[in-house]
């Protein structure tokens, strides 16, 4: 939109500018807490009506390719971090190499994610594809899978489009950065670091139950 | 600055649908929200000739199964949800705290063109195949038994869903950052306040329903017991998460009529609004109890009795702040020196018919009533009055009221004002005969029914006619007004609302320079002037 000077600007100043994009991105934030909000309360409905069943399917998940990839997710989120963090036109150089970094590192968690769907698919876990698990405990690990498979997809597609942002930027800030591309920076760095958020939360709930009783 | 407004700015089709203007995209939202609500309006028009008699005579249980869930669909999620806030809202919140566009106009444009996506998929699949589940897409009988429509409409209503929750991220940060110096919250106009509240629902409850959705066609494809008992699933958690968003879906419908109505009556009876914190912190407070209050849509699903007890009295306690806003817009009509123009006989229909439905609300609130008329008429004529006869009602209302602003031309107030009495009337027989049928037990969804029901049947029938030619009227002399009206001054109702201070329709970018507020809303007594700032 072209800025008429005949016109009452939509803006104070910069700052006022910055942070109403930075309140949009944490009211966006919200909303994405209530969404994976109401898959934990599935979550937690079904591991109280199932308890045993929630400890079995968490020990045949991968632990060390969980474990592998919340590392990798933390880092690329302090890669992130640092780049908002000495974000000016001189170092747009390293800003962008940071970026970089940290989306690699996003795409080196959907490849261990890949991964790790293969070996469960190997195992006979997706549920009701080829879910081939008998007994009493069959239907608690089960709704753990669908919980696993559900939650896990939707943070992985969160994931992709936090890797296209990041990617964005990179180019962006290669050449020239503004004020402008730093708010934009630091509303990407808030999601990023929210998915970061989402995925502790479910490695805790999917990795640990039942871990330490065996 | 030339006599070029919004609308006269450009008129290819590009600049219409390319357009980051708040106020252009108000009316493309205005545009879809007529065409879904006369297809929604076709199917409620098709149940009622079916009602007429007690036999099967004009459609199959099935057509009639899949006429209600259109009607059910289309209405609340294409037309009730959006109606307020993204057409009225959207035009005015900007112009009335005094900023250029909304805080994200090219997202706004993105609202519209991810609400018309949604809107053709669910339309698709009606279409297509038709869905009978009825609105509330209740398991296991969308992931088991019904056809598989069901998902392609469920996928429009989640696609549409992240158009409300767009929207309300723009209404949230635009009040929040954007408003005119000396706005503070207090000199906000009620109308944003309720605006606000509603958004903060919109945000906050969406998602909960898009994970429901998701979860539930998780369960269609792979056939796994999220919702289904026979794996262990449980079909009560639906319920719990489905009516977690929709129950606060009622209030994302009747609180934006609620902040029209503060316009209306204060405008109309020439005073200040009784209790304007009182009415404020209401629509906050009905935004935040009415979280709390799903399970009595459950009350007879076997969940505890104390989990019913617990929503029956939260569900009382939601009827306060209501109940505090209708004595509030009693109080500012006390001694008002009151205009019975056409916006003001719709803020009254309001009043009254919000008035029924809240009271009926409380009936169903109470446990060992609601149990007794639990899937009856009653409810239908329940929600009816609060959805219909409350938020369509305030709509059209604040459509009379703000459309000399929208279009820069004045209607026929006779025909306004016929269409007005013609709404109430024939709303009130549609209707009010429906609580009686309830409360004789007629359930709901039924399309055949025992002969002893047939009077109260027909007479909501002839109501429903009397309604239908009342609505389709302001397409007529709303229509003609917007091209051949007479031209409307800046201020018609002599209002002191920031939005009557540009003028009308207002250009491009709303204000030549940046307004600066001093004093409260609502000071009619003041012998208030505007002062034209665009002549």
């Amino acid at each position: 939109m072209p800025e008429r000077s005949a016109f009452a600007p939509q803006y104070a100043s910069i700052p006022h500018r910055d942070h109403t994009a930075e309140l949009g991105m944490w009211v966006f934030i919200a909303t994405e807490v209530l969404l994976f909000g109401g898959l934990v309360l599935a979550y937690f409905v079904y591991r109280h009506a199932f308890p045993q069943g929630f400890a079995a399917g968490s020990r045949h998940t991968e632990i060390v390719i969980g474990t592998a990839n919340t590392a990798v997710l933390l880092t690329s989120s302090f890669l992130v971090a640092w780049a908002v963090e000495i974000f000016s036109p001189v170092t747009a150089k390293i800003v962008t190499w940071l970026l970089i970094a940290a989306a690699c590192l996003g795409l080196v968690f959907i490849m261990l994610k890949g991964i790790e769907y293969s070996r469960e698919y190997d195992e006979h876990l997706v549920p009701g594809i080829d879910f081939q698990l008998a007994g009493p405990k069959a239907n608690g690990v089960q709704l753990f899978f669908v919980f696993y498979f559900v939650a896990t997809a939707i943070h992985a597609l969160h994931m992709l489009i936090g890797i296209c942002l990041l990617i964005t930027l990179a180019v962006i800030c290669r050449k020239a950065p503004t004020t402008r591309h730093h708010t934009a920076l630091h509303s990407a760095a808030l999601y990023w670091h929210f998915v970061d958020v989402v995925w502790i939360f479910l490695f805790a709930l999917i990795y640990l139950p039942g871990r330490s009783s065996s | 600055m030339s006599d070029k407004n919004y609308l006269t700015t450009d008129y290819t089709l590009r600049s219409w649908f390319l357009t980051t203007d708040h106020k252009r995209i108000a009316i493309l939202y205005f545009a879809s929200l007529i065409f879904f609500f006369f297809i929604g309006g076709a199917a409620a028009t098709a149940i009622r000739i079916e009602l007429a008699t007690p036999q099967a005579d004009l459609v199959s249980s099935d057509v009639y199964n899949r006429l209600f869930t259109m009607h059910g669909i289309i209405m609340v999620w294409f037309f009730l949800i959006p109606s307020i806030p993204n057409t009225l809202g959207n035009f005015v919140v900007p112009l009335m705290i005094g900023a250029r566009d909304l805080a994200f106009p090219r997202l706004n444009l993105m609202s519209w063109y991810i609400f018309m996506l949604g809107g053709c998929i669910t339309l698709f699949a009606i279409l297509a195949g038709g869905v009978d589940t009825g609105w509330t897409f209740y398991t296991p009988f969308s992931t088991l038994y019904s056809n598989s429509y069901v998902i392609v409409a469920a996928a429009g209503v989640f696609i549409a869903g992240f158009s409300s929750i767009l929207t309300g991220l723009n209404f949230i940060v635009t009040i929040h950052r954007l408003r005119a110096p000396g706005l503070t919250w207090y000199r906000l106009p009620l109308f944003l306040w309720s605006l606000y509240a509603t958004s903060v629902i919109l945000v906050l409850a969406t998602p909960v329903l898009a994970i429901t959705l998701l979860l539930m066609a998780t369960e269609r494809f792979f056939g796994v017991g999220i919702f289904d008992p026979r794996i262990g699933g449980d079909p009560l958690l639906f319920q719990h998460l489905f009516w977690f968003y929709s129950h606060p879906a009622v209030y994302i419908m009747i609180l934006p009529g609620m902040g029209v109505i503060n316009e209306l009556v204060s405008c109309f009876s020439r005073k200040e609004v009784f209790g304007y914190k009182f009415v404020a912190w209401c629509s906050v407070a009905i935004a935040a109890v009415g979280f709390l209050v799903w399970g009595h849509h459950m009350f007879v699903s076997g969940q505890s009795l104390v989990a019913s007890l617990v929503f029956s009295f939260m569900s009382f306690i939601v009827a306060v702040p209501s109940a505090i806003k209708v004595f509030n817009w009693t109080a500012t009509l006390h001694k008002g020196s009151i205009h019975f123009d056409a916006p003001m006989l719709y803020a009254l229909a309001f009043i009254g018919l919000f008035t029924i439905g809240g009271l009926t609300g409380l009936f169903l609130a109470c446990l060992a009533f609601d149990v007794h008329a639990t899937d009856t008429y009653f409810v239908v004529a329940h929600f009816h009055y609060i959805m219909v006869g409350g938020m369509v009602t305030a709509y059209f209302g604040g459509l009379h009221y703000w459309w000399p602003k929208i279009t820069g031309r004045l209607y026929s107030e006779y025909w306004a004002r016929t269409a007005a009495v013609l709404i109430f009337f024939g709303f009130n027989l549609t209707f009010f005969p429906q609580f009686i049928l309830g409360a004789e037990g007629m359930p709901r969804r039924y399309h055949v029914y025992p002969p002893e029901f047939q009077v109260w049947n027909v007479l909501s029938s002839g109501g429903a006619a009397i309604l239908a030619v009342a609505y389709l009227m302001p397409l007529f002399y709303l229509g003609y007004s917007a091209f051949h009206g007479r031209r409307a001054p800046a201020n018609p109702w002599n209002a002191p609302g920031l939005e009557w201070q540009t003028s009308s329709p207002p250009p491009e970018f709303n204000f030549a320079s940046q307004p600066v507020v001093t004093r409260a809303p609502y000071q009619y007594n003041e012998h208030f002037q505007a002062e034209p700032q665009n002549a």
